[in-house]
């Protein structure tokens, strides 16, 4: 298992794919925080001022910056996960693998450890982005980036919990669904357009709101415990939400169903 | 040396369909150490859906493959144990070959030296460090060698190692698997073209549509393939080589028998009390005994040969 785990990691640093990943995360996580600190920031002082008005609370405006990395962000560890077995698919990759490594759970477990790790990191750099540009706009605008309370710092634990546990089920989701192609379209179209509508459609109802806070987004927004769409979006209504935990312990049994379900199906198949 | 030793190779009755094609069928034939085997056939025939059964890539429908009794999955250390190269090109176009062995030995436990020194032994020394999508050919086709000799296996299982090589590649991958060989190890190469490793084989086995036509040497391919035969009474004969289990062609006023050799021929016309005029073996040449065996070709570009030198005849 650590051989694998050492062929996985050599697997992904000696393609670029990562840091280009990285690169895109780094710019649009930092852009959208930026972005929402500037704004939230002038409005929240708009309002202050204005008797009567409905109050943006100021100490919520740091949690709300920071989770873009996750609001935003959580599609890159998880397109890297199904790239990270997509690509062992298209270019035929799984024939020396297996050839090294004959136990194929071993290797898809490998995989779902390094993965997992790499979207930690992928957590980390969206933080650095998120902080780095939104704590500075905060303070610009006059309001606090509450850097230095612990609040602040569970979050982001938290944060790079999600993404590595993002990661994970990209991977599951790849083995799944080995085609690149199909994979990146499944990917893309539930998390940008399938999901939101659910979201939207389960919160109308109190029944089917319970259900809907076990979608993935919904539990990885729970387990970050803020997110501007969360906070403002079509979620709002009467959307209800897990505890941290739970969100957690629901995207972990995401990532495990749709491993096993790959392990069954196409890692099982015959390589030809 | 003892740890140059390879083990031997054995197919029991192995089949594979995919769906409705049966591309191998109840294939069983053992391959020794200490020398070179040729394993034959044309284009579908089944060789590279053999080894990747034998190599646990693909499940086979019913039989098995083995080394020395053990299935490659349960081999404790596979690339140490079995070397392969397989015909189609796996590698991601984005990462340079240094990388791509590196990932290969981290994952099996080889020390990194080996890296180096495989790439060496390749000829790939001065290109290591490109990316592979660049490559020709003939350099994939030496990288795929280079993977399969990092752990300095005593079996080798090669699938068209010479397809893309120059002359000069062909030469030396002759030379190469000869010394392996002689080394004690088991070498198993797999073509479409006996041309290709007549120099270098000593065993062949020849497949065609899935079966076994032919194992043995490169020499019994050549002597036992047609037997020229006559008699006074020749419906005699014929009646005696078809139930000996020969095919039988007439041809300029004799027969032409095949399936036989030429002492089984003599045996049988002597069992049925016929007298023979004519017993001449046929030194056909080692293409002509090859396109013979897998004669009723599936691919239809290798048609044309077998069906042009029967009307010449
Ligand atoms: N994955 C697959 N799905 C369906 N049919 C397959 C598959 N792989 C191989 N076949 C079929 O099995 C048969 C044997 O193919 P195989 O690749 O083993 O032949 P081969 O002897 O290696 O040929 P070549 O000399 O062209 O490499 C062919 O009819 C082929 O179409
Ligand atoms: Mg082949």
């Amino acid at each position: 298992m650590i051989a694998a785990m050492r062929s996985e990691t050599l697997k992904l640093v000696t393609v670029r794919l990562w840091w280009i990943l990285a690169l895109i995360l780094l710019g649009y996580v930092g852009f959208t925080a930026g972005l929402l600190a500037g704004l939230f920031g002038a409005l929240g002082n708009q309002l202050a001022a204005s008797p009567g008005a409905p109050q943006l609370p100021p100490e919520s405006l740091p949690a709300i910056v920071y989770s873009t990395t996750t609001a935003v962000g959580y599609v890159f560890p998880l397109i890297f996960g199904a790239l990270a077995v997509t690509g062992e698919f298209r270019y035929q990759t799984l024939t020396p693998t297996f050839l090294a490594e004959p136990r194929r759970g071993v290797v898809l477990a490998a995989k779902l450890v390094v993965v997992g790790v790499a979207g930690a990191i992928f957590g980390v750099v969206g933080l650095v982005a998120s902080m780095g540009i939104g704590a500075p706009v905060l303070a610009l605008t006059g309001n606090d980036g509450a850097l230095g309370s612990s609040e602040t710092w569970l979050l982001a634990v938290r944060i790079v919990l999600a993404m590595a546990l993002w990661a994970v089920i990209g991977v599951g989701v790849g083995s799944l669904i080995p085609n690149q192609i199909a994979s990146i379209i499944v990917v893309l179209a539930f998390t940008q357009f399938v999901e939101p509508i659910l979201r939207f459609g389960t919160s109308i109802w109190d029944w089917t709101a319970q259900i809907g806070q076990f979608l993935p987004g919904s539990a990885g927004d729970s387990l970050v415990g803020a997110s501007f769409f969360t906070s403002f979006g079509a979620g709002a209504a009467g959307a209800v939400s897990l505890e941290w935990w739970q969100g957690g312990l629901v995207l972990v049994a995401y990532a495990i169903v749709l491993s096993l379900a790959g392990l069954a199906t196409s890692w099982r198949r015959d390589v030809t | 040396m003892d740890t140059m030793r390879g083990t031997s190779i054995e197919f029991q009755s192995i089949t594979k369909s995919f769906g409705a094609v049966k591309a191998v069928s109840n294939l069983s034939f053992t391959v020794e150490p200490g020398v070179v085997t040729g394993f034959l056939g044309p284009n579908g025939a089944g060789k590279t859906t053999t080894l990747r059964m034998l190599l646990g890539l693909v499940r086979p429908t019913s039989g098995t493959a083995t080394f020395a009794g053990a299935a490659y999955r349960d081999l404790p250390n596979p690339l140490s144990t079995v070397g392969t190269a397989l015909e189609a090109s796996s590698f991601h176009p984005g990462r340079t070959a240094r990388n791509h062995l590196r990932v290969y030995a981290a994952a099996a436990s080889i020390p990194r030296e080996r890296v180096g020194t495989v790439l060496d032994l390749v000829g790939l020394h001065d290109d290591a460090d490109r990316r592979v999508g660049g490559y020709s050919l003939g350099m994939r086709q030496r990288l795929g060698l280079a993977f399969a000799l990092i752990g300095d296996p005593g079996v080798l299982v090669l699938d068209e190692p010479t397809n893309g090589l120059d002359p000069e590649g062909i030469r030396w991958m002759r030379g190469f698997l000869r010394a392996r060989a002689a080394e004690g190890r088991t070498v198993l190469v797999s073509s479409h073209q006996l041309s290709e490793v007549q120099q270098s084989v000593d065993r062949v086995v020849i497949i065609t549509r899935g079966e076994a036509v032919y194992e043995g040497s490169l020499a019994g391919l050549e002597s036992g393939a047609r037997v020229r035969v006559s008699a006074v009474d020749q419906p005699a004969l014929a009646l005696a080589l078809i139930a000996a289990g020969a095919e039988v062609h007439p041809d300029a006023g004799v027969l032409v028998a095949t399936g036989l050799t030429a002492d089984e021929v003599g045996a049988a016309a002597l069992a049925a009390g016929i007298v023979l005029s004519l017993l001449a073996p046929e030194h056909v040449g080692l293409e002509e005994a090859f396109l013979g065996l897998v004669g009723a070709d599936p691919d239809p570009a290798a048609q044309v040969v077998p069906t042009a030198t029967e009307e010449a005849r």
